[in-house]
């Protein structure tokens, strides 16, 4: 039975002592949402017969993939109770404000912002497979934001957990104890009550100025179709109450609160929020960029002057050409984005036009997942089926006239004398096995990358630093590490500027046209690899036609490899009698309606899969293959 | 004729046709097609709707069995008269394939023919050809034939290789149907067609040059000469499939081809249609030209095709449902399609751009125009017909056929 308390404290009449804001920072599987489901039931917001699976994980891409894209904030109540003994000796009822983060290095501007709501965190881990890079990454993210850390390990009913071994292992990272690791099992449920009385225990009650103007942080910012902008924020300092006038202080914009509340886990509309708590707000704001996430609220008229600190605009890192596969959808696609980018404030695009695509969009992105994830929901939420050219980054040219270009699209690569070329560099973690050094040190090298440092994090597990061309990331190189060591490696990423490089445009010529989608930017050592891969990759995907077809990669005028196509000599069925005519006719209409596929690249026909196959790096198809 | 039957409209019980169908019917020519749907055994290559006896045992044979069948002909002969009525026309053509139509007994085939000149009279100078497998007739055979009123046969030869037919499982020993090609001369048939295949796993150029040396010099006036397709769900499919035999390459085809052609050109054989050279305008087979120039025929047998004013149906495949529709008096047909004028339209460019007379350019919308156009240009299509308003392919053109006619369709 959950232990529901009794003498639950309302939304903004709760004293701030009793209110304890944490979230949960784990890998994608480690069990995050399983626990969520834990705690729903054990604090008995969602009654038994109400519980599913994931409760909180909205979008059937998150519950699916088991990420979370867009966080969440609920509400419990709990009474802490003594050595889990549920019945009695329970302390004062308080609340537990948890918010859900998202798990993936692409959102980490959005996951600071969550932590920057939290005086707590939990670190789940998996007890049979230890901390991987992006929990690390997370992790460091929230001692930076001055977070009280509970370390726990899950799954612990697992037959292969170890969780002597992890636990030493988290104890070395935060400095704790291994005794103070947490062992829990969110699938039964083990653990969880005891984990719930040390958040009471050990997460400060946040502390903020009750009589000041309000400030609120924006943590999060959800698109909903019936309801407008749900904002989701922390207030700080204040009171907001219902139906204030309020103000976004990046922009000075004012808007009406037409609600506010709390979830637990079903919205629920309140008087106001208080200091350190918690909930949401809904202005009738009709789109996600009017509400940005790390944005101050306070009340329009005496309100605060100065906001929270730590706002960023997001800045997309990745580009893609998304292009529709039937031209005749462009209109959809176009449509799909600006109702994806409601709900996205980190997702711009603007139109281009591809010589051998047609019309389509170049999208700028936090990330590959991010990247992923958008292309997964336009081709499943709006029924498009797209083409995606390969990822790129944002380079900046200099000339030797002085001129600077912004590339975002590899065809836009200028021509003439060019000075200097910049790319973005991140800062790579990676965590792995120590069998797998010389693995991961050798990818690294082969991607341009120079080695900052490495770790024992324990006896047979490592972390390693590096320095990497965005470029060499964003193209399979997760894909790659993941193969290299088994599985066991884990990435996470930040960029940390840009860096000059001996960077050239590869060109891909059919029968003498250029095929702008398959330019590609690469360094001047790899370029030949690249252009002799391409070329043997597009003779194996091109149809013969019925004149001979050169397939070259050049450097400007500098032809580097080279291919041909033959040219088909025979295209006709022997027979064609009385009973074939109708047989034939719509074997003809089938082969039309597969022509209709092809694009035309000057004279040469080429099918859709070609652009696929090729824009599409190989361990995707792989990675496709094996699901 | 193919054994999977397209996809169609339900065919009405009594076979009637559409108004549009038999409107100006007296203009076209009329043919008639009759299916024999037996062999003794089944080639390795063959996906055509016949049965061995073993394949018929149990399965309704007792209704469709080759000592009837004749019968079960003559009865849809006399459903098509219903059908089309007061028609006048008679009937220009009548070509009897199969299946192998000389395992029935000549007779047989007399009386099917017989019930179509009964039904609706042939026409003067009418031609009545037969298939013939050269195993399973004799000079004798022939003679009754000629007699019943066929004037052309058309033997499958196939090749003059011996490892050859063993691929393809024909059971004819090379040279007999050379000798075939003499009776059939001797019994009075002044029209004699081989077939021939090239292409078979394991045939080398040179075999294929022996095969139409061996086909020439037994003095036909006629030749089809045909790539294997290996259809899927063939015996020879699945060998291919296991690695047992190798998959022949188009380019080979291609090579093939050009052998044929010269070969049969250097004979004084001319081609008329992508796979078929005579030696005249007589030696031409006009039944085969009713298909290619979108007249008028009626199928008669099971799985059997029928074309009659821009409708086009098919009868049930088994013999044994097809002699059970009949008994019952209802129509054999399984499904039919009426055309639109598009796909009419579609179907002539894609027919008579196969004949050596080529396609009228007025047929081609803008698109398809302009296609020609280039495909002058690229020596698919031949300048001067061109010039005078005609597609007509060249020797590479005839080679890239289909993809001259995708473009064309446009």
């Amino acid at each position: 039975m959950p232990a529901t308390p009794t003498n639950v404290p309302e939304p903004s009449r709760t004293d701030p002592a009793l209110i304890r804001n944490f979230c949960i920072i784990a890998h994608i599987d480690h069990g995050k949402s399983t626990l969520a489901d834990r705690m729903l039931q054990l604090t008995g917001v969602v009654e038994q017969r109400q519980m599913r699976a994931q409760y909180l994980d909205r979008m059937d891409i998150e519950r699916e993939r088991g990420i979370t894209i867009k966080s969440q904030a609920v509400r419990l109540p709990w009474a802490p109770t003594q050595g889990g003994d549920q019945g009695g000796g329970a302390g004062a009822t308080h609340i537990l404000n948890m918010i859900d983060t998202p798990g993936h290095v692409d959102f980490t501007y959005e996951v600071s912002r969550s932590l920057a709501a939290c005086e707590g965190c939990i670190l789940l881990v998996d007890a049979a497979q230890g901390i991987e890079a992006q929990t690390l990454a997370n992790l460091y993210l929230a001692l930076e934001n001055d977070l009280t850390i509970i370390p726990v390990l899950n799954k612990i009913d697992l037959p292969a957990a170890q969780p002597e071994k992890y636990a030493a292992e988290l104890a070395h990272i935060i400095g704790c104890d291994p005794s103070d690791v947490l062992k829990v099992s969110a699938k039964t449920g083990e653990g969880v009550a005891e984990l719930l009385n040390e958040v009471v225990r050990l997460v400060p009650a946040p502390v903020g100025v009750k009589d000041a103007p309000a400030r609120a942080m924006i943590f999060d910012s959800v698109y909903d179709a019936y309801r407008g902008v749900v904002t989701y924020v922390k207030v700080v300092d204040g009171t907001l109450g219902k139906r204030e006038r309020i103000k976004m202080m990046s922009t000075g914009a004012a808007h009406e609160l037409l609600e506010i509340g709390t979830n637990s886990p079903e919205m629920t509309p309140a008087d106001g929020l208080s200091v350190g708590e918690v909930g949401y707000l809904i202005t009738g704001v009709k789109d996600v960029r009017q509400s940005k996430v790390g944005d101050t609220i306070t009340q329009h008229s005496n309100g605060a002057t100065e906001a929270l600190g730590g706002y960023k605009d997001p800045k997309p890192m990745v580009f893609s050409g998304l292009y529709p596969l039937d031209g005749s959808d462009y209109p959809e696609l176009r449509e799909a984005l600006d109702k994806l980018q409601l709900n996205d404030a980190a997702l711009v695009y603007e139109p281009e036009t591809s010589a051998a695509l047609g019309f389509g969009f170049r999208v700028g992105f936090l990330g590959l997942l991010h990247l992923e994830v958008i292309r997964e929901r336009l081709e499943r939420e709006f029924g498009l089926d797209l083409i995606a050219t390969a990822p790129n980054v944002i380079y900046r040219v200099d000339m030797e006239d002085g001129s600077e270009h912004t590339v975002t699209n590899p065809s836009e690569f200028p021509v003439g004398k060019i000075s200097q070329v910049h790319e973005p560099v991140v800062r790579a973690t990676i965590l792995a096995p120590s069998e797998f050094i010389g693995a991961i040190m050798e990818l690294c090298q082969n991607r341009r990358g120079v080695m900052l440092g490495m770790d024992y994090l324990s006896e047979d597990r490592v972390e390693i630093r590096y320095t990497l061309p965005l470029a060499e990331v964003v193209f399979d190189f997760f894909d790659q590490l993941k193969s290299k060591t088994r599985g066991y490696a884990s990435l996470d990423y930040e960029p940390t500027g840009e860096q000059a490089s001996d960077l050239v445009k590869v060109d891909i010529l059919l029968h003498g046209d250029k095929v702008d989608a398959f330019s590609a930017i690469t360094h001047k050592d790899k370029a030949y690899a690249y252009g002799v891969r391409l070329v043997a990759k597009l003779r194996e995907l091109i149809p013969r036609q019925n004149f001979e077809v050169p397939i070259q990669a050049a450097i400007g005028s500098r032809v580097i490899a080279r291919e041909t196509v033959r040219a088909i000599r025979k295209d006709v069925l022997a027979k064609c009698y009385g009973g074939d005519i109708s047989r034939k006719r719509k074997l003809l209409e089938k082969q039309k309606e597969g022509k209709k596929r092809m694009k035309m690249v000057g004279s040469v026909e080429v099918p859709q899969e070609a652009f696929i196959a090729v824009l599409s790096s190989d361990s995707e198809g792989d990675a496709k293959a094996k699901k | 004729m193919p054994s999977v039957l397209p996809d169609g409209e339900p065919m009405p019980q009594d076979g009637a046709l559409p108004a549009s169908a038999v409107a100006g019917a007296a203009g076209r020519p009329l043919g008639f097609y009759l299916h024999v749907p037996y062999c003794a055994t089944r080639c390795g290559y063959c996906d055509f709707n016949t049965y061995t006896a073993t394949e018929l045992r149990g399965s309704g044979g007792v209704l469709a069995s080759r000592e009837n069948y004749a019968e079960m002909v003559v009865e849809e002969t006399r459903l098509a008269r219903k059908v089309l009525g007061d028609d006048p026309r008679r009937v220009e053509t009548v070509f009897v394939g199969g299946g192998t139509p000389t395992l029935l007994d000549a007779a047989d085939l007399g009386r099917m023919l017989g019930a179509v000149r009964d039904e609706f009279g042939l026409a003067e100078g009418a031609e009545v050809t037969t298939e013939a497998n050269p195993e399973s007739v004799d000079p004798r055979y022939l003679e009754r034939l000629r007699e019943a009123g066929f004037t052309r046969v058309s033997f499958g030869m196939q090749s003059a290789r011996q490892h050859v037919l063993r691929v393809l499982d024909r059971t004819h020993t090379p040279g007999r149907p050379e000798r075939c090609v003499a009776e059939a001369r001797a019994a009075g048939f002044d029209h004699v067609n081989l077939d021939l295949i090239y292409g078979t796993p394991g045939e080398s150029d040179d075999d294929w040059r022996a095969s139409l040396d061996a086909a020439l010099g037994a003095g036909p006036d006629h030749v089809s000469a045909y790539a294997l397709i290996v259809e899927e769900g063939t015996q020879l499919a699945r060998r291919i499939r296991r690695g047992e035999v190798p998959m022949t390459d188009d380019d080979v085809h291609a090579d093939r081809y050009l052998i044929a052609e010269e070969a049969l050109s250097a004979a004084g054989f001319r081609w008329y249609e992508v796979s078929n050279w005579a030696t005249s305008d007589a030696g031409r087979c006009r039944h085969n030209e009713l298909y290619w120039r979108g007249a008028d025929w009626w199928g008669a047998g099971p799985g059997a095709h029928s074309h009659v004013g821009g409708v086009r149906w098919w009868n049930v495949k088994h013999p044994g449902a097809y002699a059970q529709a009949l008994s019952e008096g209802r129509s054999p047909g399984a499904g039919r399609e009426v055309l639109t004028d598009e796909e009419r339209r579609v179907e002539r460019i894609l027919l008579e751009l196969r004949l050596a007379e080529g396609c009228p350019l007025d047929l081609l919308a803008p698109a398809g125009a302009a296609a020609a156009a280039r495909a002058v240009t690229d020596g698919l299509l031949e300048p001067e017909p061109y010039a005078e308003g005609r597609a007509r392919l060249t020797l590479r053109g005839r080679l890239l056929a289909d993809a001259v006619v995708r473009d064309l369709v446009d």
